[in-house]
């Protein structure tokens, strides 16, 4: 079969999710269906897609998901926050599962599959259908997901936890949530993503998130993504920000067979701000692919992002941040940084971090280095009686803890912390440290 | 000294270098295997280089022309070049210099090319001035002596097929891209260098190549061969006089280092950039490759870029050799419409490869500039080790500076580096420099120089001070 059949067998597993909703969300997704027959998947010959195959995912049939009682799975994964908690088992929301407790006045925080007229408003503003073939298909057959919208002034002091929760399933499952954030002037909230579940689910999770921030709103976004290696995850997160706002993400990436991250933020009023925080922790043949694109479309936004990646055994890293500073974008500050270490000779990174500039009254810049731990760090350690498996284990999660240290819930920093030693080589001998 | 004896050689070149007795004519444009044919029998080329050519065109014809690059510009019509010029006649040409437009000898004026240089770079009738036939090399003797061949490709081609047949395409193959392929079936000319085993070119090598007739594209094709122990520098230089339409130029340069050997290759070029409004230009098109493959070995790009309309350009080191060493240097200056991506490629195969970037870019006017690098360590080159720096600076608000550099490390010994900054002159610098009185343009000159300080040093001396001054005249009313 070519690969525009197996894309057209996509199609038609999702096709009863197409007509699925009001008729102004069955139009807007009957024009995805036409965008994604034109976009069709990636391919390696699109420079975002150059070090990213999906050709072997592309050879798999998915179905829809099937409702599924996973509470004590749920349970199991979840990061125990004290939150606004919505748990999706395959992608479809459990109510059961859920705890929505009460909202402060100027919050609604909707499971969208059965709130979907109130996400006309917002749905497609952010994220552009034709951003690639995934979104195109997420928007032409997302299943459900939730909106939170967040008046003027409204401020959520709990986070809102987002829990995805993958089962096994003899017919691996396509799922496609859609995460729509809207915040009013100087709104606040801090969401979290969680993607873990069963380690034999084979399940392909596409989803789009699209946050909307006006004047002076701050978002704090965490995306974890700890899905089993076995399964795919395809995700982009698309941000709008007017003046003064200010979005902070954390992103870490841990699990996947193949997990790909885009990150789109659009800087269009002046004073806003992005920071963009990431790890990648790659083990077996896991394949992780961050790509980054910050456009400054206004003078006076400043963006710094901070990735930081470790690979071990045959995994492939790749990590792409693009910086625009689009034309009469003065006074602008744009820093980026990407560390690596490869723990192994069969392991690769590939990095670009790319500067695109058309102003000139700019403060550019970015480092990308890859390499070994300090070897005077290692030193000091191994002058001190400690093994050097374990020094050397120790620095690399201090590497890693660079980018978990900013993580300001302390649930979500003490369990990824953990997860990330216990994703480390085992020669490092950490347990019991963290 | 040293210095001396190379400026007094240079000069030499002028007086001795040239042959002109060469009969002038032009293939009409067009390109199909008859041109091909005509261009090798033109240059009294053997079968088997003629067959290699027609090859090459086969090969092109089915290749497409990149579109990657971060430039713009109307698509060339291939079928509308002359592919091959020999000299024009003394009666089309200039007579003396009052003939030559005042604006190109300003700028000769400014660069401080000699008096009786200016009327040659001018394209006045004097019997000197080439094209695409390669000026006759000087010094010969003195080479010989010392065992280092330096002649044009195409006396090589006849004079020494065996080591042509070993080592031509075997850096950039002829399918590396389309306009290396391109190349391979229409080169005109290039030098041959060949340096054997254990000895040191006496003399830093050089050779001015100028393009000169309307219409005409010029397909360089430059091979150097060091062999074990040896060692060679070797200097480029161009400048172009004004010319209205668009040249299309599309080079070839293969370096190859046996073992311990060592080259050094540095060019300037100022071709025609185009006038403010983007008019005219040189298209510059350029495969350089070289390829460490002895160990020990060492390849130095070095590069000043102020010219051409369009340039796409990324001189590459292939490090095969254990411990062999690959640099790039390059400073690229665009201005008014100029587009220019360029960069570098450093691959890493050999154990204990080492290799340096330094790439400082500097956009003014309504120019854009991409750096596009690619650093590569395989899995086998242990403890390889690169370091990057790309720096730009952007002069006024109409211009671009843009950074791509890809890196793909497949080894955990491997230590890579990349580092890219992009600012435009402190205010404070320039109020520094103004508060002593120094005047905004000179100022400018001043902080640009220090920018491209750290190239500049490894350029041969000579080259150095004509970089210098190349730099202040590409610039010129970029400020204020």
């Amino acid at each position: 079969m070519s690969l525009a059949e197996f894309t057209d067998q996509w199609l038609s597993a999702v096709t009863p999710q197409i007509s699925e909703g009001p008729g102004w969300l069955t139009d807007l997704r009957q024009g995805a269906v036409e965008q994604f027959a034109v976009l069709g998947l990636p391919h390696a010959r699109l420079e975002n897609w150059k070090y990213t195959d999906v050709k072997a995912l592309a050879k798999r049939s998915f179905t829809l998901p099937k409702a599924a009682d996973a509470e004590a799975l749920a349970n199991e994964k979840s990061l125990g926050l004290n939150a606004i908690r919505l748990v999706f088992v395959d992608g479809v929301f459990s109510e059961s599962a859920s705890t929505l407790g009460n909202l402060p006045a100027g919050v609604q925080v909707l499971p969208l599959a059965k709130n979907a007229n109130a996400a006309k408003p917002v749905l497609g503003q952010v994220a552009a259908a034709n951003f690639s073939g995934f979104t195109a298909l997420n928007l032409a057959a997302f299943q459900d997901g939730v909106l939170i919208d967040l008046a003027a002034n409204a401020v959520l002091e709990q986070p809102v936890y987002l829990q995805f929760v993958a089962t096994e399933q003899e017919n691996p499952v396509l799922v496609q949530p859609r995460i729509l954030i809207k915040a009013g002037t100087h709104a606040q909230a801090t969401i979290v993503e969680h993607y873990a579940g069963s380690e034999e689910s084979a399940n392909l999770t596409n989803v789009v998130t699209e946050v909307d921030l006006a004047d002076g709103a701050n978002i704090t976004h965490y995306k974890l993504q700890q899905e089993s290696t076995k399964q795919y995850h395809i995700a982009s997160l698309h941000v709008e920000q007017k003046r003064d706002s200010r979005f902070t993400s954390h992103n870490v990436c841990l699990g996947g067979k193949l997990a790909r991250q885009d990150i789109q933020v659009e800087l269009s009023g002046e004073g806003a701000e992005v920071n963009l925080n990431g790890l990648y922790l790659g083990n077996g043949r896991q394949h992780l692919d961050n790509h980054t694109l910050v456009n400054h479309n206004a003078p006076h936004t400043n963006s710094n992002e901070d990735y930081k990646g470790i690979l071990n055994d045959r995994s492939r890293g790749v990590f792409n941040g693009r910086a625009v500073v689009h034309k009469d974008a003065q006074k602008i500050e744009a820093h980026q940084s990407n560390a690596n270490l490869l723990l192994s000779d069969k392991a690769e990174i590939d990095t670009k971090p790319e500067l695109e500039i058309y102003a000139d009254d700019v403060k550019c810049s970015h480092g990308s280095t890859t390499g070994q731990l300090d070897e005077n760090a290692l030193f000091a350690l191994r002058s001190r009686g400690i093994g050097e498996e374990m020094a050397r284990g120790l620095l690399t999660l201090a590497f890693a803890n660079e980018v978990i240290d900013r993580i300001e819930i302390s649930a979500v920093h003490d369990r990824i912390e953990e997860a990330v030693a216990g994703r480390l080589p085992e020669k490092f001998n950490l347990k019991g440290l963290v | 000294m040293a210095s001396q004896e190379m400026e007094q050689l240079v000069r030499r070149e002028y007086k001795q270098g040239f042959v002109t007795d060469i009969e002038s004519d032009t293939a009409p444009p067009g390109l199909n295997e008859d041109v091909i044919r005509f261009i090798s029998a033109k240059k009294e080329e053997p079968q088997w280089m003629l067959d290699w050519r027609l090859a090459a065109f086969e090969q092109w014809k089915e290749m497409a022309e990149p579109e990657w690059a971060h430039v713009n510009f109307p698509q060339v019509d291939f079928q509308a070049v002359s592919y091959y010029s020999a000299p024009k006649s003394s009666e089309d040409r200039p007579k003396s210099l009052d003939e030559v437009d005042p604006k190109l000898l300003e700028t000769y004026e400014k660069l401080g090319i000699p008096l009786h240089e200016r009327a040659a770079l001018a394209g006045v009738a004097m019997d000197m001035v080439f094209d695409s036939v390669s000026v006759t090399t000087t010094f010969k003797e003195q080479l010989g002596e010392a065992g280092v061949i330096f002649c044009s490709i195409s006396e090589a081609i006849r004079e020494y097929p065996d080591l042509i047949k070993q080592y031509l395409g075997s850096v950039v193959p002829v399918t590396d891209n389309f306009y290396a392929a391109l190349n391979s079936a229409v080169f005109s000319d290039g030098s041959f260098v060949f340096v054997p085993k254990g000895v040191t070119c006496p003399m830093e090598l050089s050779t001015y190549f100028r393009i000169n007739a309307q219409n005409t594209g010029q397909f360089e094709r430059t091979l150097i061969i060091c062999e074990d122990d040896a060692q060679v520098s070797y200097l480029e230089g161009c400048t172009a006089p004004m010319r209205d339409e668009n040249q299309l130029h599309a080079a070839v340069v293969e370096l190859v280092a046996l073992e311990n050997a060592n080259i050094k290759y540095s060019t300037v070029q100022n071709w025609y950039p185009g006038d403010e409004n983007g008019k005219g230009g040189i298209y510059n098109f350029v495969t350089k490759r070289g390829e460490c493959r002895g160990d020990n070995s060492k390849i130095s790009w070095t590069q000043v870029e102020t010219g051409s309309a369009v340039t796409w350009k990324y001189p590459s080191c292939v490090l095969k050799g254990k411990n062999s060493v690959g640099e790039f240097y390059s400073v690229a200056v665009t201005n008014n419409m100029q587009q220019a991506d360029t960069g570098t490629k450093m691959i890493h195969i050999g154990e204990g490869s080492r290799s340096t970037i330094i790439s400082k870019g500097i956009s003014a006017g309504r120019s854009d500039q991409s750096y596009r690098g690619l650093v590569k360590v395989l899995p086998g080159a242990k403890g390889a080790r690169n370091f990057t720096q790309c720096d730009s600076l952007l002069i006024g608000d109409q211009c671009g500076a843009h950074t791509f550099p890809y890196q793909e490390i497949a080894n955990s010994t491997a230590q890579v580096e990349h580092e890219a900054t992009t600012s435009k002159i402190g205010e404070d610098q320039l109020f520094y420099c103004r508060q002593r009185g120094i005047s905004e343009e000179d100022a400018v000159n001043m902080i640009v120089n220090g920018f491209c300080k750290d190239v500049f040093k490894e350029l041969p001396m000579e080259f150095a001070v004509e970089a210098e001054a190349l730099l202040n005249v590409s610039l010129e009313g970029a400020v204020g």
